[in-house]
């Protein structure tokens, strides 16, 4: 057993962003290992159209399974139909997305192969442990109070869900060439136990993880005058917002917005981070951001720790203080381009 | 058409007091001492589910947890909100496990627990975090599941239940047979509160324990068991280490955001 195989989650056809990550990483720890990487693809009839990015992302094959009814996540079909490509396959490390799909899926195939899952990782690397390379596994502990590292050291294939937004997606390279495995579906309506009838989207705002600029809201943002104080410096950073699991709890943030542990893990080119202590479930959500900024009204508290800039001070001074001086500038610029 | 239903449920340590709990860096052991249990959050909506149906339908609760002898706490908590009956799984046997071991007991315990229609769980624990259990427990019963539940309608003959499922950004409408096992996140229902008098009423209710000997009776090996059943291995623990060097903006509010938001200019970053 050797060989890396990465499950391929479509979203209206297209791969999502935590499968190149996963081809991404997949790649480097090939490439240390002398492994080949392979994709696998469960969709509808003609989603092997998406084959040729998976293999710009690092999939030197690519097993199709296409079948007019797996056009939605069929939990129980499609747990069959990657036991199914393993058995064939038969890589030595298979990782999925921990997404809402990936974190149901994986623990059903890894029990049916009495076989080692580690959930929600943050990093995968190879270390030698017990006088044997090893693919070591890194989640956040405790609400990510501490990194744990886990192995999986006899059963193969080692498997492992890593979270979306956690990784490089690296560059795509259209000159790489891989193989399309087609791999028949093989199912009859009696497989379909549980039946997914219907995705139904709900409007949301911008996705956290493809934002650029993320403003998270603690519980000390709220007492210094709530949500609206939030979306204001959101509109004049132009970024969007987010909150802490107090501040959803409290019910000021929709759980889809959560940050860190719990939520969503995010690496936005900046966060800005307003009345939150830091603790580490929340700061775990958003430690690979390119910039930090803090800004709460306790010197002490440990959100400074990880930050890049912090202000030290009363919320209902700083955040409108900010948002002028952005309005200010923009209406500036504003005035000018109608002068010219 | 009545519903049998078991719940299971799970003890951790309080999450409102995680940050307490410390790493000697020399050991890598972990230290929670001090830090009280508390039945873990989700799992009393799933409590709170399994009550409505068996309101709405007839039927039966019974919980089911998996820990040590303190364990029993979360039982009675769930007897008081209103359940039946629950079974302790508890034998030195049983510990270390990780989530497929967990699953294989748990699977076990349920069958010499009685006949059941549906298994209801919370969708994760908060100490482990994992959310696998619940799927794994469905592979090892052999029955169809769903997770991420946050609605959940049975069918008036009882052959099988309509359930809203969250994805990011929006949900899946599935049809599940019955039995099967499903998982719920905490926005399904808001979950009742013990009052005195189902309090003096758990008393009386049944608690069965369940060890190591019935499992196997049941025909699961010993070595599937716990730590040695477990596929996974913690290979150790670390603090996460901070990289970044703070720099501290000071002065008057106004100056303060411009001198930030020039930095930021500076950096490419807005």
């Amino acid at each position: 057993m050797t060989g890396i195989l990465v499950w391929a989650e479509l979203r209206d056809g297209r791969p999502t962003g935590v499968t190149l990550e996963l081809l991404n990483k997949a790649t480097d720890l090939a490439s240390m290992q002398d492994g080949a990487v392979s994709a696998v693809v469960i969709g509808q009839e003609g989603c092997r159209g998406c084959a040729a990015e998976l293999i710009a992302h690092g999939a030197g094959r690519v097993f199709v399974v296409e079948d007019p009814r797996l056009g939605l996540y069929q939990a129980d079909v499609f747990t069959t139909i990657l036991c199914r490509v393993i058995a064939e396959a038969r890589p030595g490390v298979v990782l999925l997305g921990a997404t809402a799909i990936g974190a149901d899926l994986a623990p059903s195939v890894a029990a049916r192969l009495g076989t080692g899952l580690t959930a929600h990782c943050t990093d995968l690397h190879l270390e030698d442990i017990d006088g044997r390379r090893q693919l070591v596994m890194v989640v956040p502990g405790w609400r990510g109070s501490m990194m744990v590292k886990i192995v999986c050291p006899e059963r193969r294939p080692v498997m492992a869900t890593v979270r979306p937004g956690v990784l490089e997606k690296g560059t795509p390279d259209p000159a790489r060439n891989g193989a399309v495995v087609i791999v028949p579906a093989d199912i009859r309506e009696a497989d379909f136990r549980a039946r997914t009838l219907e995705m139904v989207r709900e409007a949301e705002e911008g996705g956290l993880e493809q934002a650029a600029v993320i403003v998270s809201g603690g519980f000390g943002f709220y007492e210094a005058g709530g949500i609206s104080l939030l979306e204001r410096l959101a509109r004049a950073v132009g970024g969007v917002t987010a909150g802490s699991r107090p501040a959803c709890d409290a019910g000021w943030i929709p759980e889809s917005r959560m940050i860190g542990q719990s939520g969503k893990t995010v690496s936005p080119k900046l966060f800005i981070s307003i009345g939150a202590s830091g603790a580490p479930h929340y700061t775990t959500g958003f430690t690979s951001a390119s910039l930090i900024v803090a800004i709460d009204k306790n010197p002490k508290a440990p959100i400074f720790d990880i930050a890049d800039f912090g202000i030290v001070g009363d919320l209902r001074d700083i955040i409108p203080a900010l948002a002028e001086v952005l309005e200010a500038e923009r209406q500036s610029a504003f005035s000018r381009q109608r002068n010219e | 058409m009545s519903i049998n239903i078991l719940v299971c449920i799970k003890q951790v340590p309080d999450p409102k007091q995680f940050d307490r709990i410390t790493l000697d860096p020399a050991t890598g052991s972990i230290n929670r001492t001090g830090i009280p249990p508390v039945t873990n959050p989700v799992d009393r909506h799933a409590v709170e589910e399994a009550l409505r149906i068996r309101e709405a339908h007839g039927g039966t609760v019974t919980v089911l947890t998996m820990g040590p002898p303190q364990a029993r706490k979360c039982l009675e908590d769930a007897l008081a909100m209103g359940a039946d009956r629950g079974v302790l799984l508890c034998d030195m046997a049983f510990a270390g496990a990780d989530t497929l071991a967990t699953a294989a007991v748990l699977a076990v315990g349920i069958r010499t627990a009685g006949d059941f229609e549906l298994v209801l769980c919370g969708n994760e624990s908060v100490d482990g975090a994992t959310g696998q259990v619940p799927s794994q427990l469905a592979e090892m019963l052999g029955w169809p599941r769903v997770t991420h539940a946050r609605k959940i309608e049975i069918k008036e003959n009882g052959s099988g239940a309509l359930v809203e499922r969250e994805i990011e950004g929006g949900f899946l409408r599935v049809e599940v047979m019955l039995p099967s096992v499903i998982a719920v996140v905490k926005r399904i229902n808001r979950y009742r509160l013990p009052t005195i008098f189902g309090i003096m009423e758990a008393g009386r209710k049944e608690i069965v324990e369940v060890g190591c000997a019935a499992c196997e009776r049941c025909g699961l090996a010993a070595e599937a068991m716990g730590l040695g059943g477990s596929p996974t291995r913690v290979a150790g623990v670390f603090q996460s280490h901070r990289k970044r060097h703070v720099e501290m903006i000071g002065g008057e509010p106004k100056e303060a955001a411009r001198r930030l938001i020039q930095k930021l200019r500076e950096m490419d970053a807005l």
